[in-house]
C-alpha cells in the first residue's frame, strides 16, 4: 500500500524552519554601500574548486543532498501533460532504488518541481502523496515584460492552482537603472501576491550589467521580502556562475547579519556536472554555513545535473563508470 | 560515518593526495642523497635527516656540504661557464624551455614532494608554487633568447652562489637558477636544510634534459655550508631568507668585488579603507597571511583597517578564520598546513605568548604536532612590538587608520618595505596611495600575485635586487665593458703660501647654504707646481648628520615632475656655461690638465640627464591576469656619493645630475685630490633653481667620510666612484638599514640611470 506523505519522512526534510523573512523597509544607504569587487570575486571562484574536494562516501552523500536541493525543472513551450508527469515520476524516484537503498537513502526525492503556469495541475496529481513542492515561473516569465497588473494576477492564479513556490522575474530596468525604489515596490508587490506560497526573485544576472548591480539588486530584493535569491530564468546567454553566486550568497550574509532572517539560494542554468554541484555545495557550506545546505535554504534548477549524478553514484557503488541508458529519463 | 550520516552533516571527509610515487622516487635514491656537482650525484657524506613536519617522519637523508664539496661545486661551474656562456641565446634558451616542459611532465610528483618535505597543503605546491617554477623557466628562456639583441652592452657576471629559504623550495630555485642560466651563468645553489628534495629532483632533471655539467650544481646542508658557498670564489651571491643572515652575508662579501642581491624579511601592510569589498578583502586576507601558514616574506601580516568599518571588517575576518580547514597538508581540502618546523612552531608561540597588547582571536584548534591555529591581534598600537617584527607565522596583527595621509604614515614606519596591499573601489584613492608606499611591490585590490614578468623584491631592509621581469636582469648581468680600477689619485703638495689677494675658503655647501664644516678644520688646495689654490672644508661625520638631514628634508624634490627637474638641469647648465672660461682655468690649475673638454663634458653630461629627467620611463608588464603590472621607477631616496678624483668636475656633475634628475636628493663628496671644481660650483646651484637640500656637498677625506655615510640609516644608497678603494669600508657599514651600495669606475649613463632608480612593481587588475 502506498504511504501518505504525513507517514513519509523524506530523508531530506529539514526539522526545523528558520522563520520567514519578512522584508523590512528599503534602506537605500546601505544598498549604497554595497561594493563587489569583480577581478577579486574571481580569483575567490577560481580557486574554490581547487581548495575544497570530497571523496568517496563523502562525495557520494554529498551529491545525494545535492539530489534532494533540484527543482527539477522543464520550462518549454512543447511541455505536455505527458511530459510533466514523467518529471514527475523522475523527482519521486530520482535515482534508482537499487543504488538508493544500499546507500540508506531510500525515498530520496527532489527538492521541487518546476514548471509553467499551466503545468501546475498536472504536477500536483502526478506528486500526490509525495510530499514534494510544485514551483512555477511566474510574472511573465522569462522577460517579465507584461503589464505590472498580470504578473501579479499570473502569481494569485498560481497560488490559486496550488503552486508551494512561486519564481518570479524582476524588472532588470530597474536594476540597470539604480531605480532601487521601483525595484523594492516591484518586489513587495510580488511577494504580497505570493501570500504563503514562498517567492524565489529571479535577479537574472546575466542581464544586469556587473557584480555590484547583482549584489545590489540582491539585497533589495531581500528588503522586499524574497524567500529565495535566484540567478536566472534558464534564458538568459550566461546564467549561473561561481563569480556571480559569490556575490549573491556574500549579500545573503549580510542581510542575515543585520536582520537575522535566512534567505535562501538559487543558481539556476549551466550547472549540469556532477562536480559542479559539488562545488557549489561548498561554496554554501563555506560561506553560509551547513545549514544552507538544505533545501529549504538551497536549490539547484537544473535538469541536466541529475543525469550526472546518477552515473557518478552508480560509479561510487560498483566502481565502474557507468552509462545513461542504465538511469531512467526524466 | 555511513552516507546517510555524513548527508545530514556535511562534512568533508578525508581527501588524501596519494603520496606513492614521491616515496617511491626517494627509494630509487635509497632515501639517501649526495650533492649534484659536475652533472652527477656524489656518494652522501656527512648527512642529516630531512622530515615530513605535518607528520614528524624522516623522509630521507641528506648530505651535509663540506668545504671539498663547496669547492668542487664551484670549480665545476666555473669550468662550466665560458662554454655556457658562449652558447647562442637560442641554444640556452632551448635548454631553459626544456627544463620547463619537464618540470610540467613531472608537476605532481613536485608538488607532492614540496608538500612533504615542506608542510605545506598540496593546493598551495600543486597549484601555484610548481606551476610559478615552470612559468619562471618559460619565461626566461624567452629572456635568453632575447639576451644578444636586447640586452648588448651586458655580459654575464660568470658562477653565482646562491642560498634559498624553505618556504617555496622549488619556486625559489627558479627565481634563482632561471635568471642566472638565461644571462650565461653557472650556479651553485645549497637548497634549505629543511627542504632539499625538490632541488635533488631538480637536479635529475638537469640531468635528463642533457644540461651541461656543471652548469647547475646543487649542495646540500646547513648555514655553515651556506657560508662556505658565501666566501667561495663565486662572481654573485643570492640570496633570500632572514633580514638577519642577509646582514651577515653582507658582511661576509663585503670589499669582495661579489655582485650581491638579498630578498629579505618585511611586515608588509595591508590597507583597507572604507569603500573596499569588505569581503574581498577578507578572502584576500586568507591569501595574504594565510598562505602557506603565514611563512611568506611578502605576507600582509600588517593589517591596517580605516576606523569607521574595523568592527565590521574584523566580525567578517573572524567568521572566515572559523572557516579555515587545518591539517594534513597532503589533503586536498586543507588549507593549512603544518609549520616548517618544531623551531619555528616554537618562534611563533612564544611571539603571541609574550604579547600582551591588544585583543587576540585564534580559529581552531589547531591539531596536535607541528601546526599553528590562524590567529589575528587586533586593537595594537604601531609601538607594539608585533607591529614591528616579522612573524613569519599565520598571525596576523592589525590596527586603525583615519586618513589617507595617516595611514601612508603607518604603513611606513617599518624597517622593511617588501610588499604592501591596498583595498578600495576609488581608483582615486588606490592610484595616490601606491607611489607613497615605500615598498617594492603594491597589489591594488589583490595580494600575493607574482610572475615571471615582474620583478619581486624589496626596499630598505627588505633586501635589495629584482627577481623577474627585465628589471631582474641586471641582478645576473654586467656591463660588458668592464674598467679597471683606477690608482689612488694622490693631491699635490706645495709650499703653504696662497696666491690669491683675497682669501677665499670654499665652505660646506648644506641644504643650500654655505656652512662652516663642524670640526672647524680647513685643508690647503695645491697646484701642480705646489702653488696653494685655496683651502677647502674637512667635512666630518656631523658635517653628514646635517647633509642628511638637509637632503631628507628637501622630499619634495621626489614629487616634482621630470619636466621641472629637466628644466632645472638644463638651467645649471646654462649657469656654468656662462662660467666656463673660469671653471676651465679652475681645472687647469688644480690638475695641470686643459679643463675645457671636461667642462664641455659636463655641459653635456647635463643635457644628457635633463633630457633622461622625463623620459626614463618605466613599463607595464604582460603578467597573465586581466590587469596590469606597472613597473614604476622611483627615486632610491637620499644618495651619498663620493666622486671620482681625477675628473674634479665632470666627476661630480655627472652623478649629481643622474641623481637629481631621478629625483633623489644627493650628498656628493667632492674629489679629494681636485675639490675645488665642485665648490665653486656651489655658487651655479644657488642661482639655479637647485632647491635646497637637493644637492649637499661636502669636501674632505672620502676615507674618513665613507663609512659614516655608510653607516648613516637615512641614506638610501651609497655611490664610491672614488680612486680610495673604500668597498670593504662602505659595504660593511651600509649594513645598518641594508642600503644600496655601488662600488664603480667610470659609470655608463644606463648604469647611474639604473642606480638612481628603483622598480615598483604596482598590480592593478581590474574588470567590472
Amino acid at each position: 500500500m502506498e504511504k501518505t506523505a504525513s507517514e513519509t519522512r523524506l530523508p531530506q526534510l529539514v526539522a526545523e524552519h528558520p522563520p520567514r523573512n519578512p522584508g523590512m523597509a528599503l534602506d537605500l544607504d546601505w544598498v549604497a554601500r554595497v561594493q563587489a569587487n569583480t577581478s577579486a570575486i574571481e580569483r575567490r571562484a577560481k580557486t574554490l574548486p581547487g581548495r575544497r574536494s570530497v571523496k568517496k562516501a563523502h562525495q557520494a552523500a554529498w551529491l545525494l543532498k545535492a539530489v534532494s536541493c533540484i527543482d527539477l525543472t522543464t520550462l518549454s513551450g512543447d511541455d505536455t501533460v505527458g511530459r510533466v508527469q514523467r518529471l514527475c515520476a523522475k523527482a519521486r524516484q530520482p535515482v534508482r532504488e537499487d543504488i538508493l537503498e544500499p546507500l540508506g537513502m531510500s525515498g530520496l526525492t527532489t527538492g521541487a518541481v518546476c514548471v509553467y503556469h499551466d503545468m501546475i495541475a498536472p504536477a500536483i496529481d502526478a506528486l500526490q502523496g509525495s510530499g514534494i513542492p510544485v514551483a512555477a515561473v511566474s510574472t511573465g516569465f522569462p522577460a517579465g515584460l507584461s503589464p505590472l497588473h498580470l504578473r501579479i494576477a499570473e502569481i494569485e492564479e498560481s497560488v490559486k492552482a496550488g503552486a508551494a513556490e512561486i519564481d518570479i522575474v524582476i524588472s532588470r530596468r530597474h536594476v540597470l537603472t539604480q531605480d532601487w525604489q521601483a525595484l523594492y515596490e516591484e518586489m513587495r508587490a510580488f511577494r504580497d501576491a505570493c501570500g504563503d506560497a514562498h517567492v524565489k526573485a529571479i535577479l537574472a544576472t546575466g542581464e544586469l550589467g556587473s557584480l555590484r548591480n547583482v549584489a545590489r539588486a540582491s539585497l533589495v530584493c531581500m528588503m522586499a521580502g524574497a524567500d529565495f535569491i535566484k540567478t536566472s530564468t534558464g534564458k538568459e546567454s550566461v546564467n549561473a556562475t561561481l563569480p556571480v553566486s559569490l556575490v549573491m550568497i556574500r549579500a545573503i550574509r549580510d542581510y542575515l547579519d543585520a536582520t537575522g532572517y535566512h534567505v535562501g539560494y538559487k543558481p539556476a542554468g549551466g550547472i549540469s556536472k556532477a562536480k559542479d554541484a559539488l562545488i557549489y555545495l561548498s561554496l554554501m557550506k563555506d560561506e553560509l554555513g551547513v545549514r544552507w545546505c538544505q533545501p529549504d535554504l538551497f536549490r539547484f534548477g537544473a535538469s541536466s545535473l541529475l543525469g550526472d549524478i546518477e552515473r557518478q553514484l552508480e560509479h561510487h557503488l560498483t566502481g565502474a563508470y557507468s552509462a545513461n541508458h542504465r538511469h531512467a529519463m526524466g | 560515518m555511513n552516507v546517510k550520516e555524513i548527508f545530514d552533516t556535511m562534512d568533508y571527509g578525508p581527501a588524501p593526495e596519494d603520496a606513492g610515487p614521491a616515496m617511491d622516487w626517494l627509494d630509487t635514491h635509497n632515501r639517501k642523497f649526495g650533492h649534484f656537482i659536475d652533472g652527477a650525484f656524489t656518494k652522501p657524506g656527512k648527512i642529516f635527516d630531512t622530515q615530513n613536519p605535518a607528520r614528524g617522519e624522516v623522509l630521507a637523508k641528506i648530505s651535509q656540504g663540506t668545504q671539498k664539496d663547496v669547492d668542487a661545486a664551484v670549480a665545476a661551474a666555473r669550468k662550466a661557464q665560458p662554454k655556457w656562456a658562449k652558447l647562442s641565446g637560442f641554444e640556452r634558451a632551448r635548454y631553459l624551455y626544456a627544463i620547463a616542459r619537464a618540470l610540467q611532465k613531472h608537476s605532481r610528483l613536485f608538488a607532492v614532494l614540496e608538500t612533504l618535505d615542506n608542510g605545506k597543503p598540496i593546493r598551495e605546491s600543486r597549484d601555484i608554487d610548481i606551476p610559478l617554477a615552470q612559468r619562471h623557466f618559460y619565461h626566461h628562456a624567452g629572456f635568453a633568447q632575447l639576451m644578444a639583441s636586447e640586452l648588448p652592452d651586458r655580459a654575464p657576471l660568470g658562477v653565482c652562489g646562491q642560498v634559498i629559504p624553505w618556504n617555496f623550495p622549488l619556486l625559489m630555485l627558479a627565481w634563482k637558477i632561471a635568471p642566472a642560466l638565461a644571462m650565461g651563468n653557472t650556479v651553485v645553489l645549497k637548497p634549505a636544510e629543511y627542504t632539499p628534495l625538490t632541488a635533488l629532483l631538480f637536479a635529475e632533471i638537469c640531468a635528463k634534459v642533457g644540461l651541461p655539467k656543471g652548469v647547475v650544481n646543487i649542495v646540500t646542508g646547513d648555514g655553515a655550508t651556506g657560508e662556505r658557498i658565501v666566501e667561495a670564489d663565486v662572481d654573485k651571491v643570492a640570496f633570500t631568507g632572514s633580514t638577519s643572515v642577509g646582514r651577515r652575508i653582507r658582511e661576509a662579501t663585503a670589499g669582495s668585488g661579489k655582485s650581491l642581491t638579498l630578498e629579505l624579511g618585511g611586515k608588509s601592510p595591508y590597507i583597507v579603507f572604507d569603500d573596499a569589498d569588505l569581503d574581498s578583502a577578507v578572502e584576500g586576507l586568507v591569501d595574504a597571511i594565510w598562505f602557506n601558514q603565514g611563512q611568506v616574506c611578502c605576507a600582509g601580516s600588517r593589517l591596517l583597517v580605516q576606523e569607521g568599518i574595523a568592527e565590521t571588517f574584523y566580525a567578517k575576518l573572524k567568521a572566515r578564520m572559523d572557516g579555515l580547514r587545518i591539517g594534513d597538508p597532503l589533503d586536498k581540502c586543507i588549507d593549512i598546513g603544518a609549520i616548517i618546523d618544531p623551531v619555528q612552531l616554537e618562534t611563533i608561540s612564544a611571539l603571541v605568548a609574550n604579547n600582551s597588547d591588544g585583543e587576540i582571536y585564534q580559529a581552531g584548534p589547531a591539531p596536535a604536532g607541528c601546526f599553528y591555529p590562524p590567529t589575528l591581534i587586533t586593537g595594537l598600537t604601531t609601538s607594539a612590538k608585533l607591529m614591528q617584527e616579522e612573524i613569519f607565522g599565520p598571525v596576523l596583527v592589525s590596527t586603525t587608520f583615519r586618513t589617507p595621509a595617516e595611514v601612508v604614515e603607518v604603513a611606513n614606519n617599518t624597517r622593511y618595505g617588501l610588499a604592501a596591499t591596498v583595498w578600495t573601489e576609488n581608483i582615486n584613492l588606490a592610484l595616490d596611495i601606491a607611489p607613497k608606499l615605500v615598498s617594492g611591490i603594491v597589489w591594488i585590490n589583490a595580494t600575493n600575485l607574482m610572475d615571471a614578468a615582474a620583478g619581486f623584491g624589496g626596499v630598505r631592509e627588505s633586501g635589495f635586487g629584482r627577481e623577474g621581469g627585465w628589471e631582474g636582469l641586471s641582478s645576473y648581468t654586467k656591463p660588458k665593458k668592464q674598467i679597471k680600477a683606477p690608482a689612488q689619485v694622490k693631491p699635490f703638495t706645495g709650499d703653504g703660501a696662497s696666491g690669491s689677494p683675497i682669501d677665499r675658503t670654499a665652505k660646506l655647501y648644506i641644504g643650500g647654504k654655505q656652512a662652516r664644516p663642524d670640526g672647524g678644520y680647513s685643508q690647503m688646495i695645491y697646484g701642480p707646481k705646489g702653488h696653494a689654490l685655496g683651502e677647502v672644508s674637512l667635512a666630518n661625520r656631523k658635517d653628514i648628520r646635517n647633509a642628511v638631514e638637509a637632503a631628507q628634508g628637501a622630499k619634495g624634490w621626489s614629487k616634482t615632475t621630470g619636466h621641472l627637474r629637466a628644466q632645472i638641469l638644463y638651467y645649471v647648465a646654462e649657469n656654468l656655461a656662462a662660467r666656463q672660461d673660469e671653471f676651465a682655468a679652475r681645472l687647469k690649475n688644480m690638475t695641470g690638465k686643459s679643463g675645457m673638454a671636461e667642462v664641455q663634458a659636463s655641459l653635456e653630461a647635463l643635457f644628457t640627464f635633463a633630457a633622461w629627467a622625463d623620459k626614463y620611463d618605466g613599463q607595464v608588464h604582460g603578467v597573465p591576469i586581466r590587469g596590469v603590472a606597472l613597473a614604476m621607477k622611483e627615486p632610491v631616496g637620499v644618495i651619498g656619493a663620493l666622486c671620482d678624483d681625477a675628473a674634479p668636475l665632470l666627476g661630480f656633475v655627472k652623478p649629481m645630475a643622474a641623481a637629481i634628475a631621478m629625483g633623489n636628493r644627493a650628498v656628493m663628496v667632492a674629489s679629494e685630490p681636485f675639490p675645488l671644481a665642485a665648490t665653486d660650483l656651489m655658487q651655479v646651484l644657488e642661482t639655479s633653481d637647485v632647491l635646497a637640500g637637493v644637492v649637499n656637498i661636502l669636501t674632505g677625506s672620502h676615507g674618513e667620510l665613507a663609512p659614516h655615510l655608510a653607516a648613516h640609516n637615512d641614506v638610501d644608497a651609497v655611490w664610491s666612484i672614488s680612486s680610495t678603494p673604500l668597498a670593504n669600508q662602505i659595504e660593511t657599514a651600509s649594513t645598518g638599514n641594508l642600503k644600496r651600495t655601488w662600488i664603480t669606475n667610470e659609470p655608463s649613463d644606463a648604469d647611474l640611470l639604473r642606480a638612481a632608480t628603483e622598480v615598483k612593481n604596482i598590480w592593478v587588475p581590474y574588470g567590472e
